[in-house]
């Protein structure tokens, strides 16, 4: 070892330890966020008696009494599972409809040039306003009216209506801080429209498209006014499955907790999935 | 390849602002010709017109003998490189390249010889593979040029593609147009706001002002004969020296200094000598000037202090103050303006006492330094004279659109 690394190394060690330090301090922060996550987990895993009687804390002490009755009470009992494939049917395509209905109108509102559009414009950010509650009666009768009313393109169109407003204006805004130059570039190399919005405008969307689906994901999945309104007992999500079975058996932990956690997995798959997709900086080097 | 005819242009925005006016211009097949202006003079615009990306108010815009006024960008056959490059960040350079000639279903074998051409020609090929942000402003700006290139357009239409450079760079980037014009031998419209970056790229070059043209010729006739005060003023690092000044068949007398005024002059300027008797405004051009220690013998001459010197190593600027008003003339109120970017409150007509400052650029052996008296000699052969009312030259056999 040199002299000059020699020197180094006092450094060197400092930085390790402050570095040790604040690893410990966010794995602190970390673990005390996830406690009560924890806390719920385990409980899921406790039966109906031993949840009653003491604190999930205590399985530390008692690791045998952990059992995975809860989850097959819930899965074998039939109306779950049909709740899942329920949720997914209505979640997926009130996202892929708001994603695609929202960034067609989007790119419409920035880039086209048509007379009214900023009326028109101003009339969907004004509906932003439109609380859901006031809503529910006037297309609760709609729906009677046309017959979707209880189904689950009944419960999936609610939810893109509701989801519009706030994607088009975070879109349309998004949209507009592409370079009008880049889509000029485009026209003069041949794009027409439409091949301009699906070559140029959506891959530079990437980013907020991907938080747009990942917040109207977690909205509809988790939703439960709307669904509890429009939703009979064959085209319910889990959220009102797991709803109706608690008004059933009073506040049950071991319904509520297995139940939560099945229906936590897609999202997490989801949110992962995209999460690569918020890169910034996806304009960086276009233009100067 | 092909010419481009622009008859009487219009572009008259909403709100009335008419950014072209009767702009008529012809451009010839394999011409390399330059727009410059100030800033504001519609030089972008009637460049757009010709891509198609601006509506045509008025008149007709022709490419290769075909009127294009209401055909799309993408069926006019041009190709644009734009100041700030506009290159698809999510796609890596070959693919930018690759764009425009896939969207037209160009065969692949087709595409891939051209992009490697192109990217031979420009140096590209070790960047590929790589992608818009990976790459420095000079790469960028070749990669913007290539995917003209590659296109193989009837014209190239390019907005100030140099002006995002640093000034080392710019310098080598026209060296390299220049090459790739005399290679390619495309018709190409090039936008500038700077008239040395016009007066190395052209063949020909279009002065515009306020939408109008003001003078189209190569750059040395611009240089030598503009043909009012506006080109004049623009035209030329320092920019020329105006005074008003009394015309006599013996001489044009102005701040105490009387200049003869060769024979051969009033010959070759017709209408010259109409002017006798009255005000004129005087031109001479900083590289007119010469110390009289090192100039020829004929050349008259005039004692000056200098103010200022700006040794520049291979030339020195000697800026000297005469004894006489700086001209207020609409075409030099406008030069100023350009030059100070329209701010209301400066003024670039510099001003001491009123008095106006002149520049002379002399030999750098000459040992003149800030504050002392020096002998000019002045070549009257080529002092320019302007009508003081329209700003147009006396004895131009061309007449501009004012």
């Amino acid at each position: 070892m040199t002299a000059f690394s020699a020197a180094r190394a006092p450094a060197r060690a400092l930085s390790w330890v402050s570095k040790g330090f604040v690893q410990i301090v966010l794995l602190g922060i970390a673990i005390f966020w996830l406690l009560p996550t924890l806390g719920l987990f385990v409980a899921s895993l406790r039966s109906e008696a031993d949840n009653t009687n003491t604190g999930w804390w205590t399985v530390f002490t008692k690791p045998a009494e952990l059992t995975v009755s809860n989850y097959q009470k819930l899965l074998s009992g039939g109306g779950f599972t049909a709740s899942f494939w329920n949720t997914i049917w209505i979640t997926v395509p009130a996202t892929l409809l708001v994603v695609l209905i929202a960034s067609l109108a989007a790119y419409a509102f920035a880039w086209v040039d048509f007379p009214g559009r900023d009326w028109v414009f101003l009339v969907v950010v004004g509906l932003l306003v439109v609380p859901i509650q006031v809503a529910l009666i006037p297309v609760a009768r709609l729906y009677g009216l046309i017959g979707i009313f209880g189904s689950i393109p009944g419960v999936v169109l609610f939810h893109v209506a509701f989801g519009l407003p706030f994607a088009i204006f975070l879109l349309r805004n998004f949209f507009m801080g592409i370079p009008r130059e880049l889509l000029e570039a485009a026209r003069i190399d041949g794009c027409g429209d439409l091949t301009i919005f699906f070559r140029v405008v959506l891959p530079l969307g990437k980013p907020a498209i991907a938080s747009l689906g990942i917040f109207q994901f977690m909205w509809v999945w988790n939703d439960l006014l709307v669904s509890l309104v429009f939703a009979n007992t064959d085209s319910q999500p889990m959220t009102k499955a797991l709803q109706a079975q608690m008004r059933q058996f009073g506040a049950n932990i071991d319904v509520l907790a297995p139940g939560a956690f099945l229906s936590l997995i897609v999202p997490l798959v989801v949110f992962f999935a995209f999460q690569r997709h918020f890169v910034q900086g996806l304009l960086a080097g276009s233009v100067k | 390849m092909a010419q481009i005819v622009l008859q009487d242009v219009d572009k008259i925005y909403a709100g009335g602002v008419k950014a072209v006016d009767a702009l008529s211009l012809e451009i010839r097949d394999g011409e390399f010709m330059v727009l410059v202006g100030p800033s504001g003079c519609g030089k972008s615009t009637a460049l757009r017109m010709i891509a198609g990306l601006e509506d045509i108010s008025g008149g007709t815009v022709s490419i290769g003998e075909r009127v294009v006024n209401d055909l799309a960008p993408k069926d006019r056959d041009i190709a644009m490189v734009f100041q700030n490059y506009a290159l698809y960040p999510h796609m890596t350079v070959e693919d930018n390249l690759a764009f425009g000639l896939k969207l037209r279903g160009t065969p692949k074998p087709e595409i891939k010889k051209r992009v490697a051409d192109a990217a031979k020609m420009l140096g590209l090929e070790p960047y590929l593979k790589r992608k818009p942000a990976a790459l420095s402003g000079g790469q960028r700006q070749r990669v913007a040029m290539g995917r003209a290139i590659v296109r193989e357009p009837q014209a190239f239409l390019m907005d100030e593609p140099l002006s995002n450079l640093d000034a080392k760079l710019r310098v080598s980037m026209r060296a390299s147009l220049n090459q790739l014009h005399e290679r390619l031998g495309v018709t190409t419209v090039y936008v500038t706001h700077d008239q040395v970056e016009a007066m190395t790229l052209g063949d020909r070059v279009c002065v515009l002002r306020d939408g109008k043209l003001q003078q189209v010729d190569t750059p040395q006739r611009l240089f030598d004969a503009p043909v009012n005060l506006f080109v004049a003023g623009f035209i030329g690092s320092p920019s020329m020296n105006f005074v008003t000044a009394k015309l006599e068949r013996d001489g044009v007398s102005f701040a105490g200094f009387k200049l003869p005024v060769p024979a051969d002059v009033f010959e070759t300027k017709p209408g010259l000598s109409g002017y006798a008797g009255k005000e004129i405004i005087l031109g001479i051009r900083p590289s007119d000037f010469e110390d009289a220690a090192h100039a020829k013998p004929d050349w008259a001459l005039i004692d000056v202090t200098s103010t200022v010197t700006e040794e520049l190593g291979s030339e020195i600027n000697v800026i000297f103050a005469i004894d006489a008003p700086p001209v207020e003339h609409k075409d030099t109120l406008a030069l100023a303006k350009d030059a100070t970017e329209g701010e209301e409150e400066e003024t670039a007509i510099p001003l001491l006492d009123n008095k106006a400052l002149w520049t002379a650029r002399v030999n750098a052996r000459s040992r003149v330094r800030p504050g002392q008296s020096l002998e000019l000699a002045i070549d009257t052969h080529s002092m320019h004279f302007f009508d003081p009312e329209s700003g147009l030259a006396i004895g131009h056999p061309d007449t501009p659109r004012v």
